[in-house]
């Protein structure tokens, strides 16, 4: 018996991935390698996305199912934590502190917001 | 999307263009996006799927660390090593571990008036997550053997 909800979610979660690394090429190719600009506007952008979908999933207006598609496959694929890890090393290797402070705890900073604008968003519409 | 007149082929053009590594960051993310949501089915509740969100991306942060630089260290980044950081970094790992998960739990414990757990999560997860990415490139450093190859000059 094949769990369809499942390879959708994995399906999704390539399909996620794949776009972050293309997207990933297009910023960096657009903004240059100083700062990982690309890493942070990908997880940001998927934090406000996933929140949307978290409200929009609050709001009745998402069926469980395809928030689990979109949100932990598609947005979970799209974003990455390891990656973002690595290039705040990376910066704290070049003795960077500034910018490694800043990569870590202001994406933090940043994607939470992204998230809670984007629930609160989600459950307005609902 | 804007074309130049000599439009790269898809095999000599820029990697995030290429069929054919895109669809090794599709396997690859399939793979990691499955393993961390069967992870998540097995910890239900809330509480459990955070605590398994936490330990999914300080692993992938370490293994992520250890690969990059195990591979920077064998050698340029083509042919067997190329195929092997978009497939398992880029796809694996990155699918794997996730950014937009965190922040959102971290939403819901500051929305549900647990301000300092959601803060400590958030902390928690950022800097342990460096440490262990910064172990894993250690790790490497120390494990693998250097390769001597044409060592691109800093332009």
């Amino acid at each position: 018996m094949i769990d369809w909800l499942f390879l959708g979610v994995a399906l999704a979660g390539g399909a996620g991935a794949a776009v972050r690394m293309l997207l990933d090429g297009v910023i960096k190719q657009a903004l240059g390698n100083s700062m990982p600009w690309a890493t942070n506007i990908i997880n940001i952008s998927g934090s406000f996305l996933l929140g949307g979908l978290t409200g929009l999933l609050a709001a009745h207006l998402v069926a469980p199912e395809l928030q689990a598609v979109l949100g932990v496959g598609f947005m979970g694929g799209y974003t990455t934590f390891s990656t973002a890890s690595v290039e705040t090393f990376r910066l704290m290797q070049e003795r960077r502190w500034n910018a490694a402070w800043v990569n870590a705890l202001g994406l933090l900073v940043v994607s939470t917001a992204a998230a809670a604008a984007g629930l609160g968003l989600g459950r307005l519409l609902g | 999307m804007r074309r130049h007149d000599q439009s790269p082929t898809p095999t000599t053009g820029p990697l995030y263009l290429r069929p054919a590594y895109l669809g090794l960051a599709f396997l690859g993310g399939a793979l990691g996006t499955a393993i961390r949501y069967g992870l998540t089915l097995a910890f239900p509740g809330s509480g459990q799927a955070m605590g398994a969100i936490l330990a999914i991306n300080l692993v992938g942060a370490f293994c992520l660390g250890y690969l990059l630089e195990a591979l920077g260290r064998r050698g340029d980044d083509v042919g067997t090593r190329r195929t092997v950081r978009v497939l398992v970094g880029t796809g694996a790992l990155g699918g794997f571990t996730t950014y937009s998960t965190l922040a959102t739990n971290v939403v819901e414990l500051l929305g549900s008036g647990r301000i300092w757990t959601g803060i400590g999560y958030a902390l928690l997860t950022v800097v342990v997550g460096v440490v262990a990415s910064g172990a894993g490139i250690l790790v490497a450093a120390r494990t693998t053997t250097p390769v001597r190859n044409d060592e691109r000059t800093a332009a």
